[in-house]
């Protein structure tokens, strides 16, 4: 298996896209990966961290601004016949029956249509969906839409199975019976396919199916770790064996850019021109409570607080980042411990709670600072959106700007920092009493 | 077992239906399919005759005619409808699809919008009376594309708009199964656009019947036509003052817009109810019986599986071996080409101006544009104290029928039929009323503009006030928020956005109706109002083109400007506070 030339390979890949001011985001740099056939490799990372962009390039929806996919020697310059791709959203149309989405990929081909029929017949029947051929896709549930992505895909008989977080957006029940039903028949070898890269934020999800696991980080997105996953199929949640792998993978994700950049600097204050993460002061509070109540008492492992409150990393982490930069919570080692001001913050009363977050936010996010600043600066104490927006956008995209300054918008409300109102797009120092 | 289930939908005929012989269901079908073919050949009949063969045989005001004219009226609206159609998949989708294109074609159409409709006719008769010189198919051709113009444009413009907002995850999926664009535009984009598209096609159509009676009897300086059709029998029966007449003109409309609904639309509605993209619960599928007989129908599964196989054939891929994109092309060449492309537009434009400003200016002087501008202020006026008006009566009754479900299921459907309904077959109604009262033209003559479009701002305010959720209408209730507090805070801002979706085409519609509410006459007597609209229409009488253009040219200018002004801000307003999501 291992002397075969590998089914894709991916080579110093570079995406990057124009910001307005001319600039460019680089979004992926430097990426390499190989996929050889029998295995299943996992994409693993927080969203923006460029993984499902890789996925799209891999597809021939976009290309690359620099470096080389090679699908079995060949370039991939567009969707090439052989990659076959299950979408997060499912992707169905809804005007089409349950058969007709099936047969879409194969009537492309062209194909006779007696043929047509009876390879979307079996795949039907393979994934499980027989009786279900005339339905529409609205009248069925999560799990059976995400069964005909999975036969359309695999109806075509593709080399290779892009899997873009097929389970993230049905229930956990449904998920797990999905992904056992897949990995069955996957070890039995009913599968038409050769090979599968999967794109998750769901580390079990990772640990539970992928033989190979890169784990991507964000600014720009690249790979922090490669890990080999050899525990036998099917695994086991409980084992301690899958518990340390997925331990593991927590202390590498909450690496960078959290806990490993010098000590002087990981506390430092954000720039203006960072991105603030869109956290509610709700979300804020309650991590807090919860860390800070029994059985945790202040520290937690994270993948254990996480499966409590029943997040996944994409809820929890921009929480938990959000603390780390109010200095509420310090992140080190896949653990979460309160400092001093977020042990007094969960014991206050809601004004005190104010107070203290109030301090936090002026002293250590510089966009709250500056626009406290700007306002009191002004004689009239107010000031126009656009006055802040336009500052960011020499930094960020517009999408980004808007997001960082809702963000800012919303914790200032909750500190009482500064008042915005949406009518008039303005920013004052004075709450309406 | 699953195979026999599957099979049924695939087979060219259904099976147990051909064992039993026809059903029901086919002779209804078979029956319904000879009408059409009846109703064609009739409708079509005399349309290549010579002119001088509409004079010889003139329209009667028999009523026994009158099947017949409204057939003829009918079969124009359905050809303006299928060249609309096609206008519709060309135009769009370039639009859609090609930077360079939608550069110019976007803004052209916003503003092909707001031109007068009724003022094209007058322009594009002689043209088309000059493809086919001296037959009656030439004032057929400027008939139909006055009532195209009527419909083309917002049907273009949603299908635009919904080939722009085709979800993400269906374009790549599309991509990913690698379809050809061919097919991609037809199995993905025709059918995400499709509720969107069928909604437009019936607003239009409602909106295109007042044109398709304006635009019958057209009397260009010497040129006069009567074709045959419901709006030349009006003219008629307004020349022979006869009230009888207009009343059954007034009949036998109601009647056509029915059968048109039965037959036509609702049949599409339900049909396209599968292409619904939002998979929201609770709203019942639009049913129809037209639509259920033909797909219960052997017969017709039996007549339409070739051309649907036929179809299918064209999906297929001419180049197999076409898989590798082209390479992105180069930056500088592709600026370059920017460039180029919009000076040529420039070039187009300076053209154009230069083209208008010296036939304007042939026959113009600085007083006739002053002048035109007076009258378009004038009936400015007019129809702010219209809409105003009918603000004022059709919100509240509005809000109060549309919070009430019972009252919802029985105004809504009536008033979107007044909607549809040519409010100029009324209009001689009103105008023996003025004459024989005595009445002054510049006001009463007035309210006609809105006749026909007030039942927008109704069928909309019903629709916003019964989409208040309950909820909502539960907790006022709850904390005794009544009277003036309860409209102001819950009432108003709910039906907001619904209103200026209403009233944007309240007003669209009178501009167009002034051209020709403004003049009226009934038998010998004129009447006229001072206005831009009787401007327009007196110049078309006397064939004075510089003032046609000019007075159309005017009217447009307001409406942009109005459109640009009010309307789009206050819809924009209305989208980003009063959204109920």
């Amino acid at each position: 298996m291992d002397t075969a030339a590998p089914l894709l390979e991916v080579h110093s890949i570079r995406k990057a896209f124009p910001k307005p001011d001319g600039s460019q985001l680089l979004v992926l740099d430097d990426l390499n990966l190989e996929l050889a056939e029998g295995q299943i490799v996992g994409l693993l990372g927080r969203s923006g961290s460029g993984k499902s962009t890789l996925l799209r390039l891999i597809a021939g929806l976009a290309r690359p601004t620099a470096g080389t996919i090679t699908y079995l020697g060949r370039p991939v310059l567009a969707p090439a016949p052989g990659i076959a791709m299950v979408f997060q959203s499912f992707a169905l149309f809804p005007w089409m029956t349950v058969l007709e989405n099936v047969q879409l990929g194969l009537e492309a081909l062209g194909l006779p249509q007696a043929e047509i029929r009876r390879r979307a017949l079996a795949a039907i029947d393979l994934i499980g969906l027989d009786g279900y051929e005339s339905a529409y896709p609205r009248e069925l549930s999560g799990g059976m839409r995400q069964r005909v992505g999975f036969a359309r895909a695999l109806v075509v008989h593709p080399n290779i199975l892009l899997m873009d977080e097929p389970f993230s957006a049905l229930d956990v029940l449904t998920a797990e019976t999905l992904r056992t039903d897949f990995l069955d028949l996957w070890g039995e070898g009913k599968l038409p396919i050769k090979g599968v890269i999967l794109v998750t934020h769901n580390i079990e999800e990772a640990v539970l199916m992928c033989d190979r696991i890169l784990v991507f980080s964000t600014n720009p997105g690249h790979i922090i770790s490669e890990i080999k996953v050899d525990l036998p199929q099917p695994r086991n949640r409980l084992d301690p064996k899958f518990r340390d792998l997925v331990e593991r993978i927590y202390v590498a994700m909450t690496a960078r850019p959290l806990a490993s950049v010098p000590a002087a600097e990981k506390f430092r204050t954000i720039g203006i021109d960072a991105m603030l993460p869109r956290v509610s002061a709700n979300l804020i509070s309650g991590l807090i409570e919860a860390v800070a109540g029994v059985p945790y008492n202040g520290r937690a492992d994270l993948p254990v607080i996480a499966s409590a409150l029943q997040m996944e990393v994409d809820d929890l982490f921009p929480v938990a980042e959000t603390l780390q930069m109010l200095r509420l919570a310090d992140i080190e080692g896949g653990d979460i411990a309160l400092t001093d001001v977020g042990k007094q913050f969960a014991e206050a009363d809601m004004d005190g709670r104010k107070q203290l977050f109030q301090r936090q936010l002026i002293a250590h996010v510089s966009l709250a600072a500056h626009i406290r600043r700007v306002l009191q600066d002004r004689a009239s104490h107010t000031a126009p959106k656009s006055r802040f927006l336009d500052e960011l956008e020499d930094h960020m995209d517009t999408e980004s700007a808007q997001s960082t300054l809702r963000a800012v918008i919303g914790w200032a409300r909750f500190a009482e920092a500064f008042a915005y109102d949406d009518q008039s797009e303005t920013f004052s120092l004075e709450n309406p009493a | 077992m699953a195979y026999d289930r599957v099979m049924r939908r695939i087979l060219p005929i259904s099976v147990e239906h051909w064992t039993r012989a026809l059903t029901r269901w086919d002779a209804f079908a078979i029956l319904l399919v000879l009408g059409l073919l009846v109703f064609f050949a009739q409708a079509s009949h005399g349309v290549l005759d010579p002119l001088s063969e509409l004079q010889r045989a003139p329209l009667s005001l028999a009523p026994s005619q009158l099947p017949g004219y409204a057939a003829r009226t009918t079969l124009r609206m359905l050809v303006a409808l299928a060249f609309s159609l096609l206008f519709t998949f060309t135009y769009a989708t370039l639009a859609a699809k090609s930077r360079r294109a939608e550069l110019l074609l976007v803004p052209l159409l916003d503003i092909l919008q707001s031109v007068p409709i009724l003022g094209f006719i007058s322009v594009t008769i002689v043209f088309f009376m000059s493809l086919a010189p001296g037959r009656v198919l030439g004032a057929e051709f400027a008939a139909i594309f006055a009532i195209f113009t009527s419909q083309a444009w917002n049907m273009a413009f949603s299908f635009y708009q919904s080939l722009r907002t085709v979800p993400a995850e269906l374009v790549e999926a599309s991509r990913v199964f690698r379809l050809s664009p061919w097919m991609a535009f037809w199995r993905v984009e025709v059918p995400f656009a499709m509720p969107q598209l069928i909604w437009n096609m019936m607003m239009s159509m409602s909106g295109s019947w007042f044109f398709v009676v304006a635009s019958e009897a057209i009397s260009v300086g010497n040129t006069t036509v009567l074709l045959p059709g419901m709006g030349s029998y009006i003219a008629l029966a307004i020349e022979h003052k006869s009230l009888a007449a207009v009343a059954w003109a007034i009949g036998t409309m109601l009647i056509v817009i029915l059968l048109y609904d039965a037959l036509l639309f609702r049949p599409l509605v339900a049909w396209a109810d599968r292409f619904r993209f939002e998979q929201q619960a609770g709203v019942p599928p639009a049913r129809s019986w037209v639509l259920n007989m033909l797909r219960r129908s052997g017969v017709v599964a039996l007549m339409t599986r070739p051309a649907a196989a036929l179809w299918r054939r064209s999906y297929q891929p001419r180049r197999l071996g076409k898989t590798q994109a082209s390479t992105p092309p180069n930056p500088a060449r592709r600026r370059f080409i920017d460039v180029a492309w919009t000076a040529l537009l420039a070039l187009a434009v300076m053209a154009a101006l230069v083209q208008v400003w010296r036939f304007i200016a042939l026959g113009l002087s600085v007083a006739d544009i002053g002048q035109a501008c007076l009258m378009g202020l004038a009936t400015l006026a007019r129809i702010v104290v219209l809409i105003s008006l009918a603000s004022a009566i059709w919100v509240p009754i509005g809000v109060w029928v549309g919070t009430r479900p019972r009252a919802t299921r029985v105004v809504q459907p009536i008033a979107q039929f007044l909607a549809a309904f040519p409010a100029n077959l009324l209009f001689p109604i009103v105008v023996s009323a003025i004459v024989a009262g005595g009445l002054n033209p510049n006001i009463w003559l007035s309210p006609l503009m809105i006749l026909g479009t007030q039942w927008y701002i109704l069928f909309n305010v019903i629709a916003g006030a019964a989409a208040i959720p309950s909820e909502l209408r539960d907790c006022c209730t709850n904390l005794q928020v009544r009277g003036w507090l309860w409209w102001r805070t819950t009432a108003l801002p709910g039906v907001f956005p619904y209103y200026v979706t209403g009233a944007i085409t309240a007003s669209g519609g009178s501009w167009n109706a002034s051209i020709v509410a403004e003049v009226a006459s009934w038998g010998d007597q004129h009447l006229e109002a001072y206005g831009l609209g009787a401007y327009i229409a007196r110049a078309t009488q006397a064939g004075d083109f510089h003032r046609i253009v000019l007075g159309i040219a005017v009217m447009s200018l307001f409406v942009v400007m109005i459109n640009r002004g009010l309307w789009r801000p206050l819809y924009r307003y209305a989208e980003r506070n009063f959204r109920l999501e």
